[in-house]
């Protein structure tokens, strides 16, 4: 069992207790402490249960790269599921409950899965999809259900803040280890912007415990120096528990900063993401051990023998009292020292290579620790922790030579580099036979824009993996960033560094090789996902020859931790099945995030009151208050209609529209897109943009005009009112200005270029106010300031004056069929204009309208909505708007896509008015029904509704449709269908259906 | 916490132009109405009145409220003849003032390189806040204007409020 020892522990405190729960048990460790460090030092060995087999699983590591101890943390709003016990800091008050397991830890239900092994092979699902479907609904859903997912999901509002924050950089260093303290000095002393960053709460990596002297000096004092050298220059920033989480094209990376992760309650934001681009980026982010294949591999105790040293060295926790090492490498070795130092048992060293006699070894032996060469470990036995394990040939099949009590494994199957950052965008992967990794192709780095190498790798994350040869590698990546991002690097100091020299380890995949069917089905390659050698041997047998699709099929690596354990021994085991070398059978492909980063810090601070922009126009606060019913209107918000009392949006709306049709009505129109353009080309500018005649126009005068794309589809419309000899105001639809100016200015910038006119998007500096109905000149007349009347400003025209001693641009322009204004004032007197109107209007029943309103107004007059009758799969044809398609211009946007045979045919959807035969509403987008069915057995249909409403005006349905030959039907009855599978009889009618003649508008 | 305050400028005239800011006649109306030197690409000529350069060929011209009107008619009857735009467009736009830690503040809701090497004061730039078109320039190391439309002030307001409330990141300390 695990403890915590009378002395030693680097990285605590030992005069300051915490305590904590795990699982509702009180539990104390030190400040300092990981939460796995103090699990395992109150003799927590088992700490979850794996995904598929429910199998007791205790720590493996002590990184990022920990597979099993994943732990539901914290309470109510600060509740977060799949932390990582190995990389959360232990605080005073911290509470952890294990995962997927049922009802307890000790005794889960679900464990009965691992006897149903056998019909949970790999691909079991994908096998399982060509079953009827009954067996889905009554067996296998129920099952997988319960057997899916690990955390629980939080249930309450996050309790915390996040945010974004930008960063740029010369040389991004990824990495805080003496490779990335080396680099960034390197970098830093040629004068290059750095900004260098760690993932834990510690600089140096491995380093102290694992590095010999540096300069002379111990790896954790020149780790102490290098930081206070960096932390005095003025151009380096440095930050602790910030993890580079991806890196991307251009120089662009995304670092996660844990502000809060080591508290409580964080004093501010708990995640920061760093949004940076960094001229060069620096991977300096060391090396990750691989566990080794052999049967029970799995069981609580047996730990990668790194992480065994970190918990006694950093933590002073023993994780046994007697562990046993097994390893094909010189480095394991140092756990054994280690262990030894610790007052602790080594029973054993089990080195699968056939000798061993490199210094490390035999300082081992010089203690009088046992080491066993040629060795293997045939079982690791016991049921909720390791009890013993039992030796074996590393060459043979598994036959036991003798058995040796043990609380604990440590294993050592080597390093891989952790390539991660530099696969995310793009760096290619050399197998290295030697070293039996895959390290960074130094020939085939990311490139950014300019095609030079836009990362460099660094120390072990590079291959490099002793003291001397990481400082050099890495002083040379320092120097070449600053370099690249323009600095002249001199020729800096590399530490010198007295090497303990290794031997070459001896790769093993599986242990022993010959190890049988049955040895093979207990040896884990990824413990999260329960992926065995077994496994992926299934899949090579089935075919899979791809290790993208033997990931697939076996889930091996595709866990939280993305197989950062399984990786390397996994493709081993599938390349040894294939008969295929290593390097044939290729690695899957790295994603960022590194490590799972939390959806707060990708959101920042768009939450809220912030979490998306609201446009208000400068009558917004008045709406408000008075009723509004809000509608989206792309950002904007727009009132649907004004309720009033328990008055339903129905009741409003009819409200709103009989009392516009007798009496006054207003509309906040300021969302219209006003755009001016000016030049002593303007006119032939727009001649080409609308499909109608602008240049024509005459100042004061308005016209109503049609924009298509090249394809001939209508894309917005509007009215444009001459300003003068050369300028012209644009009114677009209201989702249409932003859109509709980069239009113009993408033609004026692209195909123009040497035409003569500026556009500028004022749609901000003005309100527009309509007023609408019979009393809108009584109402004008009487705010006073300009002549209004008949004759002074007919219909279609505009003038400028004042209104209520207002500056005011007054349109005569109507989208309701009624006498009508549109009032344009400077947005800052908005508000002023329209308490006027309604002050001045009470008298003739003036009513603030909404956008519903606005719709049945216009659908009574037949008017057109772009986005309701078009959908950018419409010509101005389809709606009958060949009027305004210039005949007497060249060209025109439009007008060769209007002619191809597709818009030309006389088969197409024609715009006309539906009426139901019952006069009930028709259904919203409804489909007009015909005979037979099409070739995909769908039911034929002849055309479509696109705008239904109730009318208060004529106490009835009214619709617009495009219907097939439409405008050639007239009077005939088509039948609609409704959403219960029935149809509903329509009679083909003019869309016009109010004011006809246009007596009112014009009156 | 507050290292920064937020605050809205209330009425600001804003004259926005277009022309050829490389043309004899247009660099001298412009001189002589703004009463500045035409700025930098990237730059804010700051003076009695501000010149920000917008484009290649846009700048806007940040005035009293009271003065835009008479200023874009001046600039344009100066340049009668020559192809030119100048609007008064005030009110399109609201002008917000940070004070206090800038860099720390903008550094969070802009993309854009706040280092004194790179941004220093007088630079100017058209950029986006969290999700908002914005522009700011800085005026002083510890105050920036801040522009966006009138529309999203609200939105923009509270963005910087939010900024500025957070402990600072010791990005440019």
């Amino acid at each position: 069992m695990s403890t915590r020892l009378s002395r030693g522990g680097r990285k605590i405190e030992r005069r300051r207790a915490v305590s904590f729960t795990f699982d509702g048990r009180k539990m104390t460790g030190f400040e300092g402490d990981t939460l796995a460090s103090a699990l395992l030092a109150n003799g927590q060995t088992v700490v979850g249960r794996s995904f598929k087999y429910h199998r007791p699983r205790g720590i493996v590591a002590s990184g990022a790269e920990e597979p099993n101890a994943l732990m539901n943390l914290g309470e109510g709003g600060r509740f977060e599921p799949n932390q990582r016990a190995t990389t959360q800091e232990l605080y005073d008050g911290l509470t952890a409950e294990s995962q997927n397991r049922w009802p307890n830890l000790d005794f889960d239900v679900g464990a009965i899965n691992a006897r149903l092994s056998r019909f949970l092979p790999a691909g079991f699902y994908y096998k399982m999809f060509i079953h009827p479907r009954p067996l889905w609904k009554h067996v296998y859903e129920p099952f997988i259900r319960r057997s899916a997912g690990l955390g629980k999901a939080p249930k309450h509002r996050d309790a915390d803040t996040y945010e974004h924050l930008y960063a740029y950089a010369d040389v991004l260093v990824a990495g805080g280890g003496i490779a990335g303290l080396q680099a960034a000095l390197s970098a830093a002393e040629a004068g290059a912007r750095v900004l260098l960053v760690e993932q834990t709460a510690h600089w140096g990596g491995r380093a102290p415990l694992d590095a010999p002297d540096i300069d002379g000096i111990p790896a954790g004092s020149w780790v102490r120096q290098a930081v206070d050298r960096l932390e005095a220059m003025e151009n380096v920033t440095l930050r602790l528990r910030t993890m580079a989480a991806g890196l991307y094209d251009h120089g662009y990376a995304l670092l996660y900063e844990r502000l809060g992760d080591h508290m409580a309650v964080p004093d501010g934001p708990r995640h920061r993401l760093w949004r940076v681009r960094a001229a060069q980026t620096i991977v300096a982010t060391g090396a990750i051990e691989r566990p080794l294949s052999f049967a029970g591999n799995d069981l609580p105790g047996v730990m990668l023998a790194s992480a065994v040293r970190d918990y006694v060295v950093d933590y002073g926790v023993s994780p046994g009292d007697r562990t046993v090492i097994v390893t094909n490498n010189d480095d394991a070795y140092r756990t054994a020292i280690a262990l030894h130092e610790a007052g602790l048992v080594v029973p054993a060293i089990l080195d699968a290579r056939p000798e061993a006699r490199g210094a490390l070894p035999e300082r081992v032996r010089a203690l009088g620790i046992r080491v066993e060469t040629g060795r293997g470990i045939a079982s690791a036995k016991g049921g909720k922790g390791v009890k013993s394990v039992s030796v074996c040939l590393q060459a043979g099949e598994g036959a036991s030579l003798e058995e040796i009590a043990c609380d604990a494994v440590a294993m050592s199957g080597g390093w891989s580099p952790v390539v991660h950052l530099w696969s995310h965008v793009g760096g290619k992967l050399l197998w290295d036979e030697g070293a039996a990794m895959f390290r960074p192709d130094g020939a085939k780095p990311p490139t950014g824009a300019d095609g030079a190498a836009m990362a460099i790798c660094a120390g072990a994350a590079n291959g490099a993996l002793l003291t001397g040869a990481v400082l050099s590698d890495a002083a040379e990546a320092g120097r070449r960033a600053a370099a690249a991002s323009g600095h002249e690097a001199g020729e800096g100091p590399v530490p010198g560094v007295e090497e303990v020299p290794e031997q070459p380890l001896v790769p093993v995949w599986l242990m022993p090789q010959g190890a049988g069917r049955d040895k093979r089905a207990k040896m884990w390659l990824d413990y999260q996902n329960d992926v065995k050698v077994s496994d992926v041997r299934l899949a090579a047998q089935e075919g899979y020859e791809s290790v993208e699709h033997t990931k697939r099929y076996t889930t091996l690596g595709m866990a939280t931790d993305q197989g950062k354990l399984s990786n390397i021994n996994g493709l081993a085991i599938l390349s040894n099945a294939l008969n295929a070398p290593i390097p044939q059978v290729g690695t899957t492909t790295f994603r960022p995030p590194y490590t799972p980063i939390s959806m707060g810090a990708i959101a920042g601070a768009a939450r809220d009151e912030v979490f998306q922009p609201v446009r208000r126009t400068p009558i917004h606060a008045w709406h408000e208050a008075h009723g509004a019913d809000w509608e989206p209107v792309g950002q904007w918000r727009r009132p649907y209609c004004y309720r009033r009392g328990s008055e339903s949006r129905e009741e409003a709306v009819r409200r709103e529209v009989l009392n516009t049709r007798q009496k006054l009505g207003l509309l906040d129109a300021s969302t219209l897109g006003k755009i001016v353009v000016k030049g002593p080309d303007a006119g032939r500018f727009l001649d080409m943009l609308y499909t109608n005649m602008m240049s024509t126009l005459p100042i004061g005068k308005c016209r109503y005009g049609l924009m298509c794309n090249e394809q001939g589809f209508l894309i917005d419309d509007g009215v444009v009112a001459r300003l003068s000899e050369d300028s012209w105001l644009c009114h677009t639809t209201t989702g249409g200005a932003d859109r509709i100016h980069a239009h113009m200015e993408e033609w004026l910038q692209t195909e123009w270029w040497d035409w003569k006119v500026y556009v500028a998007n004022v749609t901000e500096a003005y309100a527009q106010i309509a007023v609408v109905g019979p009393h809108a000149r009584d109402v004008l007349e009487k705010l006073g300031g300009m002549d209004v009347g008949r004759e002074a400003l007919p219909f279609m025209h505009w003038a400028e004056g004042e209104i209520a001693g207002i500056p005011a641009r007054v349109f005569r322009i109507s989208f309701s069929g009624e006498l009508s204004y549109e009032i344009a004032v400077p947005a800052s007197r908005g508000q002023e204009l329209w308490d006027r109107l309604i002050e001045a209007g009470a008298e003739f029943g003036a009513m603030p309208y909404g956008t519903e309103c606005l719709h049945v107004l216009r659908a009574e007059k037949g008017f057109i909505m772009v986005g309701d009758e078009s959908d950018g799969t419409i010509s101005p044809r389809d709606l009958n708007l060949d009027w305004a398609l210039s005949k007497k211009k060249d060209d025109y946007i439009g007008k060769r896509g209007m002619e191809r045979s597709f818009l030309a045919d006389p088969e197409r959807w024609k715009l006309v008015g539906l009426q139901s035969t019952d006069g009930s509403v028709l259904p919203e987008g409804g489909y007009a029904v015909a005979s037979g069915q099409n070739a995909n057995g769908q039911r034929n249909v002849e055309g479509r509704i696109t705008s239904t409403y109730y009318s208060p005006t004529l106490d009835r349905g009214i619709a617009m449709a495009l219907i097939r030959r439409g405008t050639e039907r007239m009077g005939e009855t088509v039948r609609i269908g409704t959403l219960d599978g029935g149809a509903v009889a329509a009679r083909i009618v003019d869309p016009v259906v109010y004011d006809k003649d246009g007596e009112k508008l014009h009156g | 916490m507050a290292e920064a305050t937020i605050r809205e400028a209330g009425p600001v005239g804003m004259v926005t132009f277009r022309g050829d800011l490389g043309a004899e006649p247009v660099q001298r109306a412009l001189g002589e109405v703004a009463g500045l030197d035409l700025p930098e690409r990237g730059r804010a000529a700051i003076g009695a009145r501000t010149l920000l350069w917008m484009s290649p060929d846009e700048l806007m011209l940040v005035c009293d409220r009271g003065e835009a009107g008479a200023l874009a008619a001046d600039l344009s009857a100066r340049l009668d003849g020559v192809h030119h735009l100048a609007l008064d467009i005030s009110d399109a736009r609201t002008v917000l003032v940070v004070e206090g830690a800038v860099r720390e503040v903008l550094a969070k809701l802009a993309p854009v390189d706040l280092h004194p090497s790179v941004f220093p004061v007088g630079a100017f730039r058209r950029t986006r806040l969290n999700q908002v078109a914005a522009a700011f320039w800085l005026v002083s190391e510890t105050e920036a204007r801040v522009i966006c439309f009138r529309s999203v002030a609200e939105y923009v307001r509270k963005l910087l409020d939010i900024s500025a409330e957070a402990p600072v990141a010791g990005l440019y300390d």
